[in-house]
This record gives C-alpha cells, structure tokens and sequence, in this order.
C-alpha cells in the first residue's frame, strides 16, 4: 500500500543475465551432452523447429479437405490412401506414420483424440492445441464424446453417431468435415480458407 | 476444456516457449537416428504423463512440455545416452554461467565448469 513505486529491482540487480527458467536449463544440460556426444546436430534441429514453426500447420490439411470437397476422385483417393493422396500434395513425413481419413456426414461425426499421449497428424495439422494435449480432453472424450462436443459448442442431432478415433505413434487420423452451407460456389482456395483445424480433429463442424 | 481454446489458429505458436522447441526437436532428431523409436517413446512419454495426473498436475494441457521433459531426461538416462549426475551438474554449471555473464553478453559455458 505505501510502497513506493520505484521498488520493483530486480534479484541481484540487472548487471547478470536473465536467468533462464528451471526446465529451460534443464534442456541446456541435454542439449549440451548430447552436442559433446555428437548424438545431435543443432542445425538439425533448427531445420526441425523452423520446419514446425514455419512450413506445416493446419493449412496444409485445409488444403487437403477443399481439394477433397471439389475433386471426387481426391477425396476417394484420400480416403483409400490417404498416406498416398496426402504426401501427392507434399504432405508426409515427420516419423513415417500411417495416415487415416474419416469423413463426417448427416449420419456420422468423427472425433480424434491420442489416449495415450498426443500423438496427432503433424504433417496436415502441425502441433496440436493445448486442448488436445489436456488430460481432461484425451480422458473424457471416449467416453462421453456428445458432452464434449456441446463444450465445443457443438450440437449434433440424436440420431447421429459419434465416432472417436483413438492415435497412436503409427496411425494418425484426419476428419474431413462435412462442406459448410452457403459454400456451394466458392472454389478450391477460397474453401481451404473456412476450414478450421479444430473441425479437422472433429471438435467443430 | 473449450473455455481456454482459442478455436482459430493462425496467431498461435508453435511453441509458446524456446525449450518446447528444443526439447521437442532434441526428442524426433534422436527417434529420427534410432535411438528409440517413435512409439517406444510414446509409450514412455504417455506413462509419464498419466503418473504426472495421479500426482495432480493440472488436467489442462499446461504442463504437456514439464511431462515431455521429465519423459526426455528419464529416457536418456534409461537408454544410457545421458548420466543424472552429468545433467545435474550441467544444469548448475549453466545456471552459474548465467549469472556470471553480464547482461547483454553471449552466455558460455566454461569448459571447466564442465563435469562430463
């Protein structure tokens, strides 16, 4: 209440370098043995960080539903193959997985979710949200998949049934949403633009 | 879960921090060389994070990349690949180097401050 408010100095005075948090040294000391064991290369991985922050994202799978929604054969391509129809696009890679693609219609919605960790298809979606890593999604999702949805903010008919797909370190899903109303005219780019990622892992429409 | 979920994507990160970045790439580039492979390392990455849930770490995703830690050193030490005693003492060592280099210069770690 009567503090003063020029007293906001720092620990030990700004004269050292900010020191980095606890897990950040923690990966220091990793990074530097495995350096020191030639076990790791750091442009390897900078072409890696760079590869996740710059060149694959939920565009790459956007593109992929539009192409599908305008080009019947793609989209029957992708769903026989989709590890075939995806990396045609540039889409492949990342660990060699095999890739699966499900797609939504008035009578069934899919869902995708990694029990076990959080596995997900970085090649078309890039890194997953905090939410599909989140212990309350990759639980509850199996089991109650209509009340998550509505957390969503999705409500699906009754009669539709939900299906979850559960990931793992060599299958990966993506859902091909169905087209949105009022998008009939709108051409390849111009849909890859409505695709939102969180439909292509089924938490919306 | 929804309440905290930024439903478009384009603005989000990545990596909301560096060492999300660096522990990440560490872990694919040594799968990548086989050091163990993508589902040994899901597997070890997965029962670290449900133990991390039966101790009551926060169910909202937050501390994804503190499990992904914790799954990365104990791998290492598993396999044989990094000591405990080692990354403990590089950790002080750059904890050290930090505070001892001044702000604004490139922070090093001395050789002989170096216990591998």
């Amino acid at each position: 209440m009567n503090k003063p408010d020029h007293d906001h100095h720092h620990h030990g005075s700004a004269t050292h370098s900010l020191l980095p948090s606890d897990p950040a040294l923690r990966v220091k000391a990793i990074e530097t043995i495995l350096l020191e064991k030639g076990l790791v290369d750091p442009d390897a991985l900078d072409a890696l960080i760079d590869t996740f922050q710059n060149k694959v994202g939920p565009r790459n799978g956007a593109q992929a539903v539009a192409k599908a929604w305008t080009d019947p054969e793609f989209k029957a391509w992708l769903l026989d193959d989709a590890s075939a129809a995806l990396s045609s696009l540039g889409f492949t890679g990342m660990q060699g997985e095999h890739m699966v693609a499900v797609e939504n219609t008035e009578a069934v919605h899919n869902m995708v979710v990694c029990t076990l960790c959080s596995c997900y298809p970085w090649p078309v979606l890039g890194l997953p949200p905090q939410w599909y890593k989140s212990e309350a999604y990759r639980s509850r999702v199996v089991i109650e998949p209509r009340a998550v949805l509505e957390e969503f903010g999705v409500s699906l008919p009754e009669g539709t049934e939900i299906r979850v797909w559960d990931s793992t370190a060599e299958i990966r899903y993506l859902v091909i949403p169905m087209q949105l109303e009022g998008t009939e005219g709108l051409n390849e780019a111009e849909l890859a633009e409505r695709v939102s990622r969180d439909s292509m892992v089924g938490a919306a429409l | 879960m929804p309440e905290q979920l930024p439903s478009q994507v384009s603005a989000e990160p990545a990596f909301s921090e560096p060492w999300h970045a660096q522990v990440f790439a560490i872990t694919m580039r040594l799968s990548q060389s086989g050091h163990f492979t993508w589902t040994e390392w899901t597997e070890h990455f997965g029962a670290v994070q449900a133990a991390a849930a039966r101790d009551g770490a926060p169910d909202d995703g937050s501390g994804y990349y503190d499990a992904w830690l914790v799954a990365l050193e104990s791998l290492l030490i598993k396999g044989g690949l990094a000591d405990a005693d080692a990354l403990a003492g590089l950790k002080d060592a750059w904890t050290e180097a930090y505070l001892k280099t001044a702000h604004g210069e490139p922070v090093e770690l001395k050789q002989a401050a170096n216990p591998v």
